[in-house]
């Protein structure tokens, strides 16, 4: 009986394997596609000027730093380091702003219901749904008032405001995860709220923290509109920075490749290193 | 809660407010003597301009183009990578990439290194293929002339598809495999586990991947801004608001567009709630 079962199965068995291996393929041709631009990006900026720009492409063509010595200032004069620097100072700082207001409110909505508490988290992403350029003019009116254009702190608050929602979203779901019974258990034996925070929930939601913050960081530094309206000389961050290099320097490929990649360097780190925290904290856990 | 609820309101209620009354205002920077009340004419300028239509157009066609596509090859690409295969990390890493390059970094890269016509991998690679059949002739268009608002979207699409990858990966990772497996031994095919089973699971990661996608896409200024400028029919909302501000400094007329848009972002935005709120009301709640 059973003999015949595993001759039956077999032929099936192997077609199916044989649809795997091609779906396999086909899952490693579309990861290469979807690669190939930022590999291009990447080879084009340790390639020379005049290798860079050839049609057909010179892929084999000799390696040099030389856009990136470029890049660095070294033959225009123009140093990149103040605006990493200020785009370093409005990520971090807007990215702890948001943890510290979100957190607490996460806590709010998720473990110590209050009332109304769907209407509220409507109300957080409902300001992520009107268009930020719409508010855009009186936030430059203000900032032109009390002195704060082109000030590195302005563009924080606004991060800070851009995130906020998305946080709150995500954190909540994460700490929906602290089951009740540790809670009460720990209520039972006397801890106040700040052990209960610091012992029970925190090592429980340290994971969703750590997504939440990745997030809010790549959106801030990648954040154009606001930077390149309400920021100039002094507090210009990197993507303003990188519009500008094109049209202040011509176009020369190789450098803006090299450009394009440092820029893009740290997120791509930060993203790599904390890929599954990616997917965890993109689905938001909402959908649990 | 409340310092969160409150900053949320200063910084992003407030300024709208302020925005609606500016935009009862004649106020043109470039000419601060003539300020005053102006009634309804900054919205009568604005849906008397021709180029606010077609950016409401372009906005509309750019959005529903780049998250529709952007999703159905993100969730082929989920279901590719939810299969086990040699690499399958390598697969995922490279597919993540395109979402964490800087889009002003992506904008420039598909403009200046992609899309060229004279330099371009695109057209260098037609130039590479014609010679291998032996003609020095191959065809040579001009990508962002010829189709500026494909252009775009494709640049997007290739930004944007990993994001909606993610999700649905997140969603076919949660979904039972006891289901599947009873499902297998009743003889179902893998069409019908996919058709009854996957895809009622997914339908709330769908619905999420499109909401978010939606809020990001359509506030787009990156991609706009740095691969065509607004020109040749691209100029979307954003970048046309920031047109009138930021170049034309007629601080009432773009306000008076910033209010539209918002009307307009209200009435998807309360759709779109009503999809989210089936969302959180199947969820458990405490």
């Amino acid at each position: 009986m059973s003999a015949t079962t595993v001759r039956a199965v077999a032929p099936a068995e192997r077609r199916r394997r044989r649809t795997g291996s091609l779906l396999g393929l086909a899952a490693w041709l579309c990861g290469i596609a979807f690669f190939l631009p930022v590999a291009w990006m990447v080879l084009t900026s340790f390639h020379s000027e005049a290798d860079a720009a050839t049609n057909p492409p010179s892929v084999g063509a000799g390696l040099t730093l030389h856009g990136y010595r470029e890049f660095f200032g070294a033959g225009t004069g123009v140093s990149p380091w103040p605006p990493l620097l200020n785009s370093l100072t409005a990520s971090v700082a807007s990215t702890l702003l948001v943890l510290a207001l979100a957190v607490p409110a996460a806590y709010a909505l998720s473990i110590k219901p209050v009332r109304k508490w769907s209407d509220v988290l409507f109300f957080f992403l409902s300001t992520k749904m009107l268009p930020l350029v719409a508010g855009l003019l009186p936030v430059y009116l203000i900032a032109q008032n009390v002195r704060m254009l082109d000030d590195i702190w302005l563009l924080v608050i606004l991060y800070t405001s851009m995130n906020l929602p998305i946080a709150v979203w995500m954190m909540r779901s994460f700490l929906a995860e602290v089951p009740v019974e540790i809670l009460e258990a720990a209520s039972i034996d006397g801890a106040g709220l700040p052990t209960t925070l610091v012992r029970i929930v925190a090592p429980v939601a340290l994971p969703g923290i750590a997504a939440t913050a990745l997030i809010s960081f790549i959106f801030s530094w990648n954040e154009l509109l606001f930077a390149r309206v309400l920021t100039g000389i002094v507090a210009g961050t990197s993507p303003v920075f990188l519009t500008g290099f094109v049209t202040s320097q011509g176009l020369f490929l190789a450098k803006v490749c090299a450009a394009a990649t440092v820029i893009s360097l740290p997120v791509l780190a930060a993203g790599f290193a904390a890929q599954d925290k990616l997917v965890q904290g993109l689905s938001l856990g909402a959908v649990k | 809660m409340l310092p969160a609820l409150v900053f949320l309101i200063v910084v992003t209620q407030l300024p709208f407010v302020a925005t609606v009354v500016i935009s009862f205002v004649r106020w043109n920077a470039l000419a601060p003597d003539n300020r005053g009340f102006a009634a309804f004419d900054n919205y009568k300028a604005v849906f008397t301009d021709p180029a606010m239509r077609s950016a409401i157009w372009t906005t509309v066609l750019l959005t529903v183009t780049v998250v529709l596509v952007s999703l159905v090859l993100g969730l082929g690409l989920a279901l590719l990578l939810d299969r086990k295969f040699t690499g399958r990390g390598v697969v995922r890493t490279m597919l993540i990439t395109p979402f964490l390059v800087v889009p002003v970094a992506a904008a420039l890269l598909w403009k200046h290194a992609l899309y060229n016509a004279s330099y371009g991998l695109i057209n260098g690679t037609l130039t590479w293929i014609w010679k291998l059949f032996g003609s020095a002739d191959p065809p040579q268009p001009d990508w962002m002339t010829t189709s500026p608002l494909a252009a775009v979207e494709v640049a997007l699409i290739w930004q944007w598809t990993p994001f909606m990858m993610l999700i649905l990966l997140a969603g076919l990772q949660s979904r039972p495999a006891d289901a599947v497996e009873a499902a297998r031994v009743d003889g179902a095919s893998t069409w019908d586990v996919f058709r009854y089973l996957t895809l009622p699971h997914l339908r709330r990661y769908l619905e999420l991947a499109a909401l978010l996608g939606t809020i990001y896409v359509v506030q787009n200024f990156d991609a706009v801004f740095t691969i065509t400028s607004g020109g040749l029919g691209t100029g979307n909302l954003p970048y046309t608001i920031y047109q009138t501000f930021y170049q034309a400094h007629d601080y009432g007329r773009a306000s008076a567009q910033g209010v539209v848009v918002v009307v307009c972002s209200l009435l998807v935005a309360t759709f779109a709630l009503r999809t989210v709120s089936s969302l959180l009301r199947e969820e458990i709640t405490r």
